[in-house]
């Protein structure tokens, strides 16, 4: 009898247990590892690891290759969020726009989605072949005028944090679009008309209708892209594998190098936990935003 | 007057929707243009759509080399691997977190939902020794394990959603017959869920196809490495063949662009709902 109670209360429990085991062994003990990671000496490397407290993250206070990735992350997540918000919102419009036929709609938002569909290796080759000296991006640049010379826009130092800002703002623009686009129609049209005999202007009705009615799906979809920029790694990597000296070096970057090419598991620990951190912190608000928008 | 105004507006904006169109196609254009020219013209001045060197000589070069297909082969075992296993794990969490109240329900979805918030960076480091420490380093194994953790979450929120349209009668009805949960969960609800495990079943293979940052630090021989990581290796190994590495990304591409054509819209919506980007 009791034997029965037992099987059946564990019943949701048999199902989850996949998940729960695949959860705990590659995300909670992993997470645990890092931290405790941070707090010693010589992690991984050495059999017997010393306690040392915070000075691992006293340490990477001090070091100036992290505040120069810190900063570059911080300029490139600014960046590209609010580029990735202008132009899905322009893009948006444009979709939404009573002046074109629906054919012409649909061709456009199959080829503005498009950059989003390819893996960051194939948009970073691409953009490698583009940005090459005598490359096509070059070439159309020859008929500005007063552009003379040939760009080596990623082995220069003034250059490449904007060139990776330029394409990662290039390759994300499109999730704000589709989502600014299911947000517009969500948005009643008698607003719109009831503004029109009001005598507003369109540009007027943008601001007063358009934007506060989309104020929290866009808060949410920053939030999202914040998070998603702060630990974005592959498209750097390939591109400029942080360099050249370091200019366009982010947190990920910083990481990765600590982890494979120095094999400093502790320092590397300590910096992932800080940017662990940090995405926690903006996931909660994310959640939180969630959470209001639902109600 | 009014006629007039409308007319103007019209063409900025239809100026406007080309040149958005050359923004996000162009470079797209560019590669596939690329792909079917020589190696010796690629960087011809000035630059030619098509030249004479057009051709498939890229693509058979890609074809024919067996390394290169096997980065290929890779990758679609580890994709439909991943998206099996994805698709049975999930399908059972999706249920019990559709048909049961148990303790510990919220907290298992708040860390589910979190999973989006962890840089895989992060996990990276772990993943390093526990994969050596469980031999798995090398392995397919290791890159399936180590996806399913940001594949699953997806595929259990869209599951339970599906699953809670499904009305608990049908489930009743099995096993007023006798039948088991577990009978009811295979024989009843799994069969007419078959739209939304498409829909799942495609995020995720598009997910695991364009996976990079585990491929590349969990694998070590050449005929272990995926897709991604094979258009990247050809960056050294031929001396920058440029044709060849965008004939490779073009074929590489091809598969992900084929699920996004023809299932663009589960794709948007899977976008918009909280979106967990690969």
């Amino acid at each position: 009898m009791n034997l029965k109670r037992i099987v059946k209360k564990s019943t949701p429990y048999r199902y989850l247990f996949p998940t729960v085991l695949l959860m705990v062994v590659f995300l909670v003990i992993p997470i645990c590892m890092v931290v405790s990671y941070s707090f010693v000496d010589k992690a991984v490397v050495s059999k017997t690891p010393e306690f040392v407290g915070f000075a691992n993250y006293i340490e990477l206070l001090k070091d100036s290759k992290f505040w120069n990735a810190a900063s570059n992350t911080i300029v490139f997540v600014l960046v590209s969020v609010v580029a990735h918000i202008v132009l899905g919102m322009v893009f948006a419009q444009l979709l939404n726009s009573k002046y074109f036929k629906t054919g012409t709609k649909t061709i456009a938002r199959v080829v503005y989605i498009l950059p989003w569909v390819f893996t960051a290796s194939v948009v970073a080759i691409l953009w490698k072949l583009m940005l090459q000296p005598s490359g096509i991006i070059n070439y159309l640049l020859s008929f500005m005028p007063q552009i003379n010379n040939k760009f080596e826009w990623l082995s220069n130092r003034d250059l490449s944090l904007a060139v990776v800002c330029f394409i990662n703002i290039w390759c994300g623009y499109p999730f704000y679009m589709v989502s600014i686009l299911a947000g517009l129609q969500g948005v009643p049209g008698d607003l719109y008309e009831s503004a029109a005999i009001d005598g507003a202007t369109t540009v007027k009705s943008f601001w007063h209708i358009t934007i506060p009615q989309l104020m929290p799906i866009l808060i949410s979809i920053a939030m999202l892209d914040f998070i998603w920029t702060l630990q974005s790694f592959n498209v750097i990597w390939m591109l400029t594998g942080g360099g050249p000296i370091n200019s366009s070096e982010m947190l990920s970057v910083y990481i990765y190098k600590l982890t494979f090419q120095k094999l400093d598991y502790s320092m590397a620990s300590t910096t992932a936990t800080v940017l662990l951190i940090v995405c926690v912190i903006f996931a909660i608000f994310y959640v939180r935003q969630q959470k209001k928008v639902r109600e | 007057m009014v006629g007039s105004y409308k007319k103007s507006v019209k063409i900025v904006l239809s100026i406007l929707l080309v040149l958005g169109g050359l923004f996000a196609g162009f470079p797209i254009i560019w590669m596939l243009c690329s792909s079917f020219k020589s190696n010796s013209t690629i960087f011809s001045w000035p630059p030619q759509f098509v030249d004479e060197t057009f051709g498939l000589h890229s693509y058979l070069a890609v074809l024919t080399d067996p390394s290169k297909v096997r980065f290929f082969i890779n990758s679609y075992i580890v994709a439909a691997c991943v998206v099996l296993a994805t698709l049975f794990i999930g399908i059972l969490a999706g249920y019990a977190f559709s048909r049961f109240d148990f303790p510990g329900k919220s907290l298992l979805n708040s860390l589910i939902v979190s999973v989006q918030a962890i840089p895989p960076i992060v996990l990276l480091i772990p993943y390093m020794s526990m994969i050596v420490a469980m031999k798995l380093f090398d392995t397919y194994l290791a890159l399936v394990l180590t996806y399913l953790v940001t594949t699953l979450p997806y595929c259990i929120l869209m599951m339970t959603g599906y699953f809670n349209t499904l009305s608990k009668e049908l489930d009743e009805a099995v096993m007023i017959d006798g039948g088991s949960r577990w009978k009811a969960l295979w024989s009843v609800i799994v069969p007419i869920s078959i739209p939304g495990m498409v829909s799942v079943g495609m995020y995720t293979f598009m997910q695991a196809w364009n996976e990079y940052l585990f491929a590349l630090c969990l694998t070590q021989r050449n005929e272990m490495k995926t897709v991604p990581i094979g258009i990247n290796l050809l960056m050294g190994m031929h001396g920058n063949d440029w044709s060849q590495m965008m004939a490779m990304s073009v074929l590489g591409s091809i598969p992900v662009l084929i699920l996004f054509i023809f299932f663009q819209k589960y794709f948007i919506a899977g976008m918009s709902a909280g979106g967990v980007k690969g």
